[in-house]
């Protein structure tokens, strides 16, 4: 027919291209492997390595597919995923502590298909299991955090209200408040009221005077305690679900456990090292004032004798290990982050993470830059990390704070709010920065007690049960439409069979976890997707009952239909579009797979099949349609 | 081949004062049934225990569910951990008998001996780890953000029916949507179905089949207050609810087919999915035919409000 343009074809022929390859990968289910990777001090992965880890496995009589070192790690593949398990503790037991092993489901697709970036769908945790964390939430950390800075707030009020005072210590123990030393009794009276007034949040107290120290004791309000607790987890909740968004696993339960723990579960995550690395590590930036540049012979001598100015505390570069000596006092820190994001730098051509910074933050920073134009300040870069050491025969964790310097320039202008850090390692290690900081600030350092494998949660039962339902679904109702349109019911078939194929493909393509939810979302767009084509072929059988000719009912069919389609389409697809954005778990994924559906459908059962009729009646003189 | 006949002219509006009240009487009931029974809220919703269980055999995660269903816990979770020996298991407190203590708190060690109980009798060497409470995965962030996606498709789709068609058409549909939402919560509550997250997202989706359903209907009262030279409201919308009939009901049969496969193939954990878009695509149908255009009809929609805007002439308003 000629008012269907060629171009269309072209198109037609394009996307159905375009959706058998790129839902192909679906087809390849992945292998269950054994990742090595080697840690910091150990010897490199190489086939030295491979062979004993062979050696070992056929010693034992571990069924291994093959054992192979891709790039820095070592692969073994196996068939299942019980000999997975028995491979991976003997691998464990073989190697010992040097190395990291860790599950992966290794990628089985055709290296032509992933070159031109065809990748099968991620499997929710109900489908395939995954990595479960618990994660223990550090509450007395949070309540130390607030101490400090109430102890600073309180420095700064008594200062700008002219109150003389002696000094404002906080106590050694976490929750056991601030003291603050007046020098009279009237000073004293006046500090409190002022501090009662200012921090509603405070208890002020008068303490013991010892001579011409007068006491006042400040301590938080329980309330106020429980209150930080409380919210010391919600935004930790918060910041590991940012973190987990970044890394791309769309259906990760994080989920509270009673007062301080955090369960945190990933599905299908390649790499749970990685994983673990950006869900544990409390890290966090500190602009500092510098002193004198990296390599200083200040700096030098202080390393050399352990002399450090009391002002100052002595880091070394990243990388370099130049000793570096920097100034107590903290600028601005991560905490006052808005944004981070990660780039190249123009200039210098080396990795930069771009910062932006609250109001209150640029302030500092402004005033700070402001007066020290030419002077040298630094970044520094503090990671937690906890490590499990075991004294008294009892297992405690001790927090290990790494502290070093990623950058020491000088300032070239003042700036404020927005500017970056250069001088990181690699666009990598930029990247990894920059989501860390972006991920916000964690309320409390959280550390990692229990991780292990989960199953699915379903069961490969449940999960045949599914697919079988899809399958029937779908051969119930292409059965259906064939009977009761006929040929353009065929049509129609067509149409929602690659519907299928090219929801897939971009699911794929765009990395949508499927879970069981989100296969009943499939289903459900297929079910409602048929809907145009009902719409078409009940306009053309009207057409044809109004004495239309056969053409003419086509291309009427298709030009009311459309205006409906259309409308009824826009419509759904905002209502799907709330449910992404109400975006948790679930919820978000069934809502993306709608979405999907429906933009997919509006071109397979509109233009595909339109396609499809045109040429199968284009140029014939039809008597009758078959509809 | 065709099931309906094509000069079918019920006058469905013809029904409007019967089924206006009944869909008034429903939306009445189903907000009683919710206020009054409540829905019954899954794990998702409600939190509960979680516990790990070691084995000293290994174990089947089938033989662990069937044992927790024989000893009167249904609804639980059970996960593999890792190696065949241990699971892990989530269940609501409230699906525990006797997990309250004398004074009416729940006690975490009578449910982990409660559990332990039943895990025992089917396989000794059970041994159940750290229980503890968990909370609902489906937070108070989540029911926030839920109410403001709520609002903003309310507001989305209002906005766009205001613009391709009238003010009228939009608060039809609008109102038939809360009486389709309400009325599928209120079925849920009747029966007392668990009401998790992935019914929940059902009843989302259940708000995107109707509103589809609705326009269709919609679409075609326009086209006919447009070609129609004598419109009689009443007459255009009974007309087009009649040919558009074999559409809704043919959809309606597609859609209900693949969530019938579901619900009878499908397994349980696409069960509560099913049977709620089911009782949606009814609810939607039926509300599309019955209370759609009689609302639309209350409020006056005519001829002259869907005509498209023409530049007027000046020629003739100057005439007398």
């Amino acid at each position: 027919m000629s008012d269907f343009p060629r171009w269309k074809y072209a198109l037609v022929a394009l996307m159905m291209l375009f959706g058998v390859i790129y839902a192909l990968p679906n087809a390849f289910p992945p292998l269950q492997a054994v990742q090595v990777t080697a840690n910091r001090e150990a010897p490199p992965i190489n086939d030295a390595l491979k062979q004993k880890v062979e050696a070992g496995l056929k010693a034992k009589k571990i069924a291994v597919t093959s054992v192979f070192v891709e790039g820095d790690h070592l692969l073994a593949t196996f068939a299942n995923s019980d000999v997975q398990k028995s491979g991976s503790d003997e691998i464990k037991a073989l190697l010992g502590d040097g190395y990291t092993v860790a599950f992966k489901l290794q990628s089985n697709v055709p290296h032509w298909l992933g070159a031109i970036g065809a990748r099968s769908m991620p499997l929710g945790l109900d489908l395939q299991g995954g990595v479960h964390f618990l994660m223990q939430v550090d509450q007395k950390d949070a309540i130390d955090k607030q101490e400090n800075s109430y102890a600073d707030d309180v420095r700064s009020l008594l200062r700008q209200k002219n109150i003389r005072y002696e000094s404002v210590v906080r106590n050694a123990v976490a929750g056991q408040g601030i003291t603050v030393i007046l020098r009279s009794a009237a000073d004293r009276s006046t500090a409190s009221d002022a501090i009662a007034n200012e921090y509603t949040d405070l208890n002020v107290s008068e303490g013991a005077n010892t001579g011409d120290r007068f006491v006042l004791n400040v301590a938080i309000k329980p309330e106020k305690l429980r209150e930080l607790s409380r919210s010391a987890i919600t935004q930790n909740l918060g910041t590991l679900r940012n973190r987990i968004n970044a890394l791309g696993v769309s259906e990760p339960l994080i989920q509270q456990q009673g007062d301080s723990r955090i369960v945190v579960e990933l599905a299908g995550v390649q790499d749970p090292t990685e994983a673990k690395k950006l869900i544990g590590a409390v890290a966090t930036l500190q602009y500092r004032p510098g002193i004198g540049q990296p390599g200083d012979p200040r700096a030098v001598d202080a390393a050399r004798t352990g002399n450090i100015p009391p002002d100052a505390n002595l880091f070394y570069m990243r990388g370099d290990h130049r000793p570096v000596l920097v100034s107590k006092q903290i600028i601005v820190t991560g905490n006052q982050l808005v944004d981070a994001s990660s780039g190249i730098d123009q200039e210098s051509g080396t990795p930069k993470v771009d910062v932006t910074l609250n109001a209150a933050g640029a302030r500092k920073m402004a005033d700070f830059t402001n007066a020290n134009v030419g002077k040298p300040m630094a970044v520094v870069y503090v990671e937690t990390i906890y490590e499990t050491k075991i004294v008294d025969g009892k297992e405690i964790r001790v927090p290990k704070v790494t502290e070093t310097v990623i950058n020491d320039a000088n300032i070239g202008s003042p700036f404020s709010s927005k500017f970056q850090t250069t001088g990181l390692g690699s666009p990598k290690e930029a990247s990894e920065l920059a989501l860390l900081l972006k991920g916000g600030a964690l309320a409390a350092p959280m550390d990692i007690v229990a991780e292990g494998v989960i199953g699915a949660s379903l069961g490969q039962d449940n999960i045949d049960k599914g697919f079988m339902a899809v399958m029937l679904g779908l051969a119930l109702v292409l059965v259906a439409a064939a009977v009761y349109y006929k040929l353009f019911g065929l049509v129609a078939d067509i149409a929602l069979f690659f519907n299928l194929v090219i929801l897939v493909a971009v699911m794929s393509l765009i990395g949508v976890t499927l879970t069981m939810p989100g296969v009943a979302g499939i289903v459900l767009t297929l079910g409602m997707a048929i809907d145009a084509n009902v719409l078409i072929c009940e306009r053309v059988r009207e057409e044809l009952r109004n004495g239309s000719s056969p053409h003419a009912s086509i291309r009427a069919g298709y030009e009311k239909a459309w205006s409906t389609i259309l409308d009824a389409n826009v419509t759904h697809l905002i209502a799907a579009l709330a449910l992404t954005t109400m975006g948790s778990g679930a919820i978000k994924g069934f809502g993306v797979t709608l979405m999907i559906g429906i933009l997919t459908s509006l071109f397979t059962s509109v233009t595909l099949t339109h396609a499809f009729t045109a040429a199968i009646h284009g140029n014939r003189k039809l008597k009758t349609l078959s509809v | 081949m065709e099931i309906f006949n094509h000069d079918s002219n019920i006058h469905f509006l013809g029904m409007r004062k019967y089924t206006i009240a009944l869909a008034i009487l429903l939306m009445i009931v189903s907000i009683g049934l919710i206020a009054v029974k409540g829905l019954n809220y899954g794990l998702d919703f409600t939190g509960g225990v979680s516990m790990t269980v070691d084995y000293d055999q290994s174990v089947e995660i089938a033989d662990v569910r069937a044992a927790l269903e024989k000893g009167g816990l249904d609804g639980a979770m059970v996960q593999s951990l890792g190696g065949t020996r241990e699971v892990s298991i989530r269940m609501q407190t409230k699906d525990v008998p006797e997990a309250a203590d004398a004074s009416g708190k729940i006690n975490l060690d009578r449910v982990a001996a409660n559990v332990t109980k039943v895990l025992q009798a089917a396989r000794p060497d059970a041994k159940l780890k750290n229980p503890e409470f968990i909370s609902a995965e489906v937070g108070a962030e989540l029911r926030s953000d839920g109410t403001v996606a709520a609002v903003f498709v309310i507001l989305g789709i209002m906005a766009y029916l205001w613009i391709r068609f009238e003010r009228r058409f939009a608060i039809a549909a609008v109102a038939t949507e809360v009486h389709d939402v309400l009325v599928t919560l209120g079925i849920l509550a009747l029966v007392q179905r668990e009401f998790d997250m992935t019914v929940l997202a059902s009843v989302l989706a259940v708000i995107g089949y109707s509103i589809n359903d609705k326009v269709v209907v919609f679409d075609r009262i326009r086209e006919l207050f447009r070609l129609a030279r004598k419109a009689e409201p009443e007459e255009i919308l009974n007309r087009s609810i009649n040919n558009t009939l074999s559409r809704t009901i043919i959809t309606s049969l597609f859609t209900a087919i693949t969530m019938g496969a579901l619900f009878f193939f499908g397994g349980t954990a696409v069960h509560g999915f099913a049977v709620t878009m089911l009782i949606g695509i009814l609810v939607g149908t039926l509300s599309s035919i019955f209370v759609a255009s009689p609302i639309l009809l209350w409020l006056g929609v005519s001829k002259k409000d869907l005509m498209p805007v023409t530049k007027e002439n000046p020629e003739l308003a100057r005439r007398p």
